[in-house]
């Protein structure tokens, strides 16, 4: 099985697929696009299937590994390959594209082609990201995978569509280019490598330990977003197209978690270890903070947003206390989320469609109107405010118990965002779906059709699977997450 | 009288003399020539130019040849760079032929004289080996490019630009003699190579040299277009006719690489710590100013200008951390970085202005930024080459602009200089809006002018496949980056 180069595949199959689509060119096509951007999507998910079934869960080291030589005047490798931290991301991004695909597919009326490109030559980019072993490789994806959301948002967003668009690619490149340079004194001082496997290995002083992290915390931060640099998510998820959200929440955000594990811990463990304070810190504050911030919103798509960096949060916090049970934790914790929030963009996105309005106080009483979709919306409404028997809360309460055995405090104010959480989805659910039939728009709304439902039914079966039986998620992960921890709990200075 | 004249080795010099041949008789030819059958002109032109390169290869030994009384140089650098002058200015050719068409007063046989002139100006000054050889390129490529800014004689925009180039040029000109004349004063020799065992054998003025040297870099700094020298540039670009921008904006950059490398590298490396230092200020402002003054424009032709500043700017670092305090292990990283950058750039420089040429016609100058609202409706297929264009001028991946900026950074970065790096990544994070504002304009704005593009096949084609390859180069950056090195390692 292993003979086919399974990750290339998973990465070129949707950028060509994507630039096939491109071919068909206007908007007199648009069927022919949307099939092929199907077809390409699924045939890209089915490539990342055996990563799952074939995936040795006893080795703790990279799988499916290419290496190739790329630019041999720099020693960067095109190398490939995935660990039980980033093959389930594969998965996940590949399965979310062609949510994305299908959510557009009548929504979108203007250069469907062009739209439906942008999100599979994406999807191909993020994979580039989950598996390169290469930090020149990671960052080439890393910054490419900038171009097509900044169209997504620009193109086919909201009102202040410019504003956000500009906003989230000059953050994103801002952390990206410090990162870059870290890249290259690391290049330096392995003595001309870009292999993050040997990177991994290198002895580096505190000092410049130091250094690294803050490069590597002010990229990841940003990509993840870690309070106090979220302000950009918040708008490029109100400006977003529904796709456009969902890709965000569900794939983009965990790129910067990934990088956490992938960079920071295991090149400045010691570092790391230095700041992990910090760290809590400020994901403390963004679970109860950021949580309360939820709380007053208005508009849905920014309370979703919020909750998405509440959650985050969570992953950062768990990362950062160093054990296998908060690691274990806040990957589940990414996977859930980006199920949970592609589905509350979805089910905001449906409504937007029908009633051109992402504000709650235009709503209310709409299960009245439209039972099914009430019923589905419930059900990731609770997921999101961490429900037992949902998949988010297998997540936080793995991140929680790690907490309690690390501070009692720190697990005592992650616990409490499990209150807020509950506090401003069903707040949030209650006065959009129940109560009486609001006003006219509330009035004229028709029920789910069966595009819908079956996105909604999807990604319901995924959420209650993680929920009630995370066996398959979580065994993946164990021999990569205890090599991870083993690793870190060396120390580098020499 | 002759009995001492030994006939000197033509070989090294021998495209330079095919192509001083044709320019004359072209410009015998062109007299012949109706207006309307002004292809005969174009056509010869671009075969001189294939010609050259054909000559090139032929007589390329690979080995370091003087010739001229040690007055010119042959050697791998100056082949590469000319092979990319050549192939640039047959682009360039290609891309003004319908604007000057469609401009009477240009459609003449001069252009393209004046033209292949300018290109032995710059193979003169790549291949200089002596003050004078240098000066003398110099000259020939900067008063034919005043003539080409001044030809569009109804145009008082061009003329305005054109006068403003001759003065300040003239003034470049004699700051590039004073310096000179001060080193040979010190030195007794205006031959580079000789210059440089002068220096190394010590006993040299100190004073006088870095009198000397001062003026020198100014000269430089003025034909590269660097802060404080660089007023000419937004004014030249905006006058000029857009032909002719395109012409000054991208091949004149490898000659003045060329010359750069020449003075200071091969004559003045003994200095290297005086003149890194003035380069270091002179890059850091360039790069601020550059990029900051881009934002405040909302004509084209200027933005590219302020684009252009910056970006020679970021070249210039790699030529600053060649010698790190007497070390000069990390030169060759550092100076073929500066020109994998130059080459990345007259790449993307001629695809920029090129499209600008592209959405031209008859009586109309595209080169508003407004002008380019709605592009990716009137037509995606070009609005997706200047996306590329512009996310590869900001250094974005896949594009040759990011691993431009990559060589050059890691340059910066191995020669310890880590603050010059996170000065050079901040204001590139600053230049990035401007590119991204053009991107806005193309696909975020709905279209002013629903004109469809009027090009030819010929220049469709070409357009295409320089942004495919600015793409493509971003891809495989490999094949350049080790001729560079290749080519600076047997050169220096």
């Amino acid at each position: 099985m292993s003979t086919y180069p399974l990750l290339s595949l998973a990465i070129w199959i949707p950028i060509v697929a994507g630039l096939v689509v491109l071919t068909t060119g206007g908007d007199r096509n648009a069927p022919l696009a949307r099939m092929l951007a199907l077809i390409g999507s699924i045939a890209a998910f089915m490539v990342t299937i055996p990563l799952w079934t074939n995936f040795d869960i006893a080795n703790g080291g990279m799988q499916f590994v290419e290496l190739k030589t790329w630019i041999p005047r720099f020693n960067i490798n095109y190398h490939l390959g995935v660990d039980g931290i980033s093959m389930l991301f594969v998965v996940l991004n590949a399965f979310i594209t062609i949510i994305v695909v299908a959510a557009g597919w009548e929504v979108i009326e203007q250069k469907v082609a062009q739209y439906n490109a942008a999100f599979l030559i994406m999807s191909g980019l993020m994979n580039g990201i989950f598996t390169s072993l290469d930090g020149v490789l990671f960052y080439v994806f890393f910054e490419a995978s900038l171009i097509p959301l900044y169209l997504i948002i620009g193109v086919w967003g909201g009102p202040n569509r410019v504003y956000a668009a500009f906003k989230f690619f000059l953050y994103t490149l801002f952390g990206s280019l410090l990162f870059l340079l870290a890249l290259m004194y690391l290049f330096i001082q392995s003595g001309g490598s870009f292999s993050i496997l040997e990177w991994h290995k290198l002895p580096i002083a505190l000092g410049p330990q130091i250094w690294l992290f803050l490069a590597f915390l002010i990229a990841f931060a940003v990509k993840v977003p870690m309070w106090p640099v979220h302000t950009w998510l918040p708008d490029a998820h109100v400006e977003a197209p529904t796709g456009g959200s969902i890709v965000l929440a569900a794939i983009a955000l965990k790129l910067g978690a990934y990088g956490f594990l992938r960079f920071s811990l295991p090149i400045a463990p010691d570092a790391s270890h230095e700041l992990s304070s910090l760290v809590i810190a400020l994901s403390l504050i963004a679970v109860v903070y950021i949580g309360f911030v939820a709380l007053v919103q208005e508009d849905m798509k920014k309370l979703v947003a919020y909750s998405s960096i509440a959650h985050m949060g969570f992953v950062t916090l768990g990362f950062f206390m160093f054990s296998a049970m908060g690691i274990e934790g806040a990957l589940v914790q990414m996977v859930s989320h980006g199920f949970v929030s592609g589905a509350m963009f979805f089910c905001i996105g449906v409504m937007y469609d029908r009633v051109h309005s992402r504000q709650i106080a235009d709503y209310g009483g709409v299960v009245n109107k439209m039972p099914k979709f009430a019923a589905l919306f419930m059900l990731f409404t609770m997921a999101n405010a961490g429900l037992p028997a949902t998949s988010g809360f297998v997540g936080e309460f793995m991140v929680i118990l790690g907490a309690v055995k690390f501070n009692f405090w720190v697990a005592f104010a992650a616990a409490s965002s499990m209150v807020i959480g509950a506090a401003y989805s069903l707040w949030m659910y209650k006065r959009v779906i129940f109560g009486d039939v609001a006003n006219h728009h509330v009035e004229e709304l028709s029920d789910i059709n069966k595009r819908e439902f079956a996105i909604l039914a999807v990604l319901a079966i995924a959420t209650l699977w993680m929920g009630v039986y995370p066996q398959p998620f979580t065994e993946v992960m164990h021999a990569s997450v205890n090599d991870l921890l083993h690793h870190v709990a060396i120390s580098k200075i020499q | 009288m002759f009995d001492n004249f030994v006939v000197p080795n033509l070989l090294p010099a021998a495209p330079e003399i095919f192509l001083v041949v044709m320019a004359l008789a072209i410009l015998m030819i062109d007299l012949l020539v109706k207006d309307s059958r002004r292809t005969v002109t174009f056509a010869l032109t671009q075969l001189t130019l294939i010609g050259c390169a054909a000559i090139q290869f032929a007589t390329s030994t690979g080995e370091i040849t003087y010739t001229f009384s040690n007055m010119f140089v042959d050697d791998l650098m100056s082949d590469l760079l000319k092979l990319f002058l050549y192939m640039t200015v047959v682009i360039v050719m290609f891309y003004s032929r319908a604007y000057i068409i469609d401009r009477e007063s240009m459609n003449k046989g001069e252009y393209y004289v004046l033209a292949l002139f300018a290109t032995l100006g710059m193979m003169v000054m790549i291949s200089a080996n002596h003050f004078l050889t240098i000066y003398i390129g110099l000259e020939l490529l900067s008063l034919s490019l005043y003539a080409m800014v001044a030809m569009n004689r109804d145009s008082v925009v061009s003329t305005e630009a054109a006068m403003k180039y001759f003065v300040l040029g003239a003034l470049a000109s004699g700051l590039l003699l004073y310096g000179m004349s001060m080193i040979y004063g010190a030195t007794g020799t205006l031959e580079i190579t000789g210059l440089a065992e002068r220096l190394y054998g010590g006993g040299v003025n100190k004073t006088v040299m870095v009198f000397g040297l001062v003026f020198l870099v100014a000269g430089l700094a003025f034909k590269l277009g660097v802060v404080p020298f660089h007023m000419w540039i937004p004014d030249v670009y905006h006058g000029a006719p857009t032909s002719v921008t395109l012409f000054i904006g991208s091949a004149p950059k490898l000659a003045a690489f060329a010359i750069v490398m020449r003075l200071l590298v091969n004559g003045l490396i003994t200095m290297a710590q005086d003149w890194q230092a003035m380069l270091v200020i002179l890059a850091v402002l360039s790069m601020a100013i550059g990029n900051l003054a881009a934002i405040a424009q909302t004509n084209l032709k200027r933005m590219l200008a302020y684009s252009a500043i910056s970006h020679m700017g970021f070249m210039l670092l790699g030529i600053v951390t060649g010698v790190v305090g007497g070390d000069a292990r990390y030169a060759l990283n550092a100076y073929s970085s500066a020109m994998f950058y130059v080459i990345a750039y007259v790449l993307m420089s001629a695809g920029t202005f090129g499209m600008i040429l592209l959405m031209s016609r008859a009586g109309f100058e595209a080169d508003e930024l407004e002008d380019l609202k709605g592009l990716n409706k009137r037509s995606p297929w070009f609005a997706g080459i200047m996306l590329m264009l512009m996310f590869s001028m900001a250094g974005v991946p896949f594009f040759i602009g990011f691993f431009a900026k990559f060589s050059v950074l890691q340059a910066v970065v191995a020669a310890d200089y880590m603050w010059l790096a996170i000065v050079a990544v901040l204001f590139s994070l600053i230049g990035a809006f401007y590119y991204l504002r053009v991107v806005k304009l193309m696909y975020f704005d709905a279209p002013v002018d629903e004109t469809p593009l009027t090009a030819g096949m010929d220049m469709r084609i070409l357009i295409s496949a320089n942004g495919l390859a600015v793409a493509l180069l971003g891809i495989f950056p490999q094949v350049i980056m080790s001729l560079c090195a290749y080519a600076l390692l047997r050169s220096l």
